[in-house]
């Protein structure tokens, strides 16, 4: 019997219009056998959590590049709760330092992927975290 | 360049020495099979006249300041006077960024470049909802005239050359910009400045587009007709290939789709009733400053070789100012890795070394601790001083385009233009820029060059010191620079006071007034100027020209 295959929702939220980072996550988790759905540039977290629950997702992949992570980490995250939505794996990544990550850690993103990460860790993070 | 004779004794030299090479390589072979430039354009073991047999140096080359400039468009460069230091700067509010330029401008810097926060960028006040969180950030807050006039104050703008990234509500800025003049006595005749005002690479790369491409394209020729009249010394678009380069694209792609925007701001302002001549020499460029040293070099004298010809051949172009391609440079912030931060010195170092000698005629160089945040006050200056030691100390600038007849440059040189060629007569094919990027063409492209560069670095066929290779455990860098969250909070009791104090009526008369222009098709800037001028903020203008443009939906690419 085949396993279903993990579905992310790689998602740019806020206003930011970096996306080579969030596109070249789509291809590897896709090479990775994985379903993505990208989302597109300028999503309010209310359209990354509907369309998260829309589609049935396992994995909410964000990526931020102009500092507002701060605000909208965690507004993803506290929308994720309102809707009881608490089994989607919510990652993220962008220019971030390392000293705010432990808040968005507390606010629920289990990992935080900064420059220079490879994409194979990524997957694999995926893999061993995702609940099935 | 070389006789026929000449050129045959070269080519038994060449065969011989290849034969005793091939000998060697038994005992000794080389690094790699094959090598690559970092666009993946086959690079040989050595170069010889061979390579560029069919140069002809007037035609292909000429001389400093002449046709097609591919050494450079000005006939002294800098030996007359450097390029323009201008470092990339805003944060925060419009007080503290005044402050970081006027420490700039101590530090020896000789142009402002103003840098504004997204929701600036996209046309939206600082009380916007979908501002929440991005106030600040990136940039500089302006809302209203008040804060441009905060933004410049004591900042003589007679003397000053500003540059201001700035696109889809470029036109609502450079209102500001000229009405902040007026105000210190300045004539808009004796303004010199940028604004960025190129839409096009926002919907392939960049992301801060508002309106559909027509209309987008509109508000940019009313600019250029506004500017030739009005502002004659201002460049009026920086046709900009440094954010396709760092979306991902090759050196080859970044030339080809840059240039393809360019012939298509051409053929508009065309269609609008403007003749060449009279707008073309206000065009400008900006280009990025990558890795690859040979490579960079050769694209910057490729793209000003192929503008020339494009502008000639063509549009037509008669006035020599039409063809010149005259370009900033920002160095590569894609390449700053966040592991081993210092090493980023070196990168910068490199890369504004081959823009100089790609014969740019203004720079930023990036700071090292960019992969974590906004720079720093310290790492700013060290990045100008890398600037002020390639220029002061190294002797390169002393005389023109130093590289000029190197074997290996001019086929480089000669390579780029070739492939950008073709990809010029492809989107030629599928109409112009424009269809390229609603069909997703350009896009696709770039973020396909992204991820096989990821694949690269991934598999470690490129090397990346201290982050594939050389690799070290570090403690995080700490201390950036941050923009307070309260920031929001004091731009909204600003907007709030000044809706307060202005003439209202004079507001929603300009905006009416502009919304009728929006219908019609009279020059956008007039009703833009006499809206910034009562106090309009840039949000209520933008949502005005909204409500009759629309606004652009992404083609989905993935």
């Amino acid at each position: 019997m085949t396993k279903k295959k993990i579905r992310v929702l790689a998602a740019k939220p806020g206003l930011d219009g970096h996306d080579r980072g969030i596109k070249v996550i789509c291809y590897a988790l896709r090479d990775a056998g994985m379903e993505v759905i990208y989302t597109g540039l300028r999503q309010t977290p209310e359209q990354i959590v509907q369309a998260a629950i829309q589609e049935d997702v396992d994995v909410i992949a964000m990526s931020v590049l102009s500092g507002a992570h701060d605000y909208l980490f965690p507004r993803v995250m506290e929308l994720l709760r309102e809707a009881g939505a608490r089994d989607v794996l919510v990652i993220g990544g962008g220019i971030i330092p390392e000293e705010d990550i432990p808040q968005l850690k507390d606010a629920g993103i289990k990992a935080i992927f900064g420059p220079g990460t490879p994409t194979s860790e990524t997957v694999r993070f995926i893999r061993e975290n995702v609940h099935r | 360049m070389y006789d026929a004779k000449k050129l045959k004794e070269i080519e038994q030299a060449a065969a011989a020495w290849a034969e005793k090479t091939a000998d060697l390589l038994e005992k000794r072979p080389e690094r790699d099979k094959t090598f690559k430039s970092l666009s993946e354009i086959p690079v040989e073991r050595v170069y010889t006249p061979l390579a560029e047999s069919t140069l002809d140096y007037l035609k292909d080359l000429g001389f400093p300041g002449t046709h097609p400039y591919t050494r450079g468009v000005q006939p002294t460069m800098y030996r007359g006077r450097f390029w323009t230091m201008r470092q990339y700067a805003g944060f925060a509010s419009a007080e503290e960024s005044n402050k970081r330029y006027k420490y700039l401008l101590e530090q020896g810097q000789t142009g402002l470049s103003v840098a504004f926060d997204l929701p600036t960028q996209i046309g939206y006040d600082s009380d916007h909802p979908l501002a929440q969180g991005e106030v600040g950030k990136v940039g500089v807050a302006i809302d209203s005239l008040m804060d441009m006039e905060a933004l410049f104050d004591g900042i003589p703008l007679e003397r000053v050359s500003t540059s201001m990234t700035i696109n889809a509500p470029a036109a609502v800025l450079l209102a500001m910009y000229v009405e902040t003049a007026a105000k210190q006595g300045v004539s808009p005749e004796t303004l010199k400045g940028t604004i960025q005002n190129d839409i096009l690479k926002e919907y392939a790369a960049r992301g801060t587009y508002i309106f559909p491409p027509a209309p987008s394209m509109r508000i940019i020729t009313d600019i250029f007709a506004f500017c030739s009249r009005h502002i004659p010394r201002w460049n009026m678009i920086s046709i900009s290939g440094y954010h396709i380069r760092e979306a991902g694209s090759t050196a080859v792609q970044e030339v080809a789709f840059t240039l393809a925007n360019g012939i298509a701001y051409v053929e508009a302002a065309l269609r609008a009733g403007l003749k060449v001549d009279d707008f073309a020499p206000r065009l400008s460029f900006f280009f990025n400053a990558h890795m690859d040293f040979f490579e960079e070099i050769a694209k910057f004298r490729a793209a000003r070789r192929l503008w020339a010809r494009i502008m000639k051949k063509r549009f037509g172009a008669k006035s020599p100012k039409s063809l010149m391609l005259r370009f900033h440079t920002q160095t590569a912030g894609c390449t700053l890795t966040a592991q081993q931060p210092q090493n980023n010195v070196m990168r910068v170092t490199l890369q504004a070394l081959s823009a100089v000698l790609g014969g740019t005629q203004s720079l930023h160089t990036n700071s090292m601790d960019e992969a974590f945040s906004l720079p720093s006050e310290d790492a700013v200056k060290t990045a100008l001083r890398t600037q002020q030691i390639i220029a002061f100390e190294s002797g390169v600038p002393n005389t023109v385009d130093p590289l000029g007849g190197s074997f290996y440059v001019e086929r480089l040189t000669d390579d780029i233009e070739e492939r950008a060629q073709a990809y010029l007569d492809q989107i030629d094919e599928n109409g112009g820029a424009v269809a390229a990027i609603e069909q997703g063409f350009i896009q696709k492209e770039i973020q396909e060059s992204a991820y096989a560069y990821q694949r690269a670095v991934e598999s470690g066929r490129r090397v990346v010191v201290g982050l594939n290779k050389f690799r070290q455990e570090e403690a995080p860098l700490r201390n950036f620079l941050r923009v307070d969250p309260a920031l929001r909070e004091s731009q909204e009791a600003k907007l709030k006071q000044l809706k307060g104090r202005r003439d209202n009526t004079a507001v929603m008369v300009a905006l009416e007034r502009l919304k009728g222009c929006a219908q019609g098709a009279d020059n956008l800037m007039p009703p833009i100027m006499e809206a910034v001028t009562c106090y309009a903020t840039l949000g209520e203008i933008c949502d005005t020209l909204r409500a009759v443009f629309g606004e652009y939906a992404a083609v989905s690419t993935l």
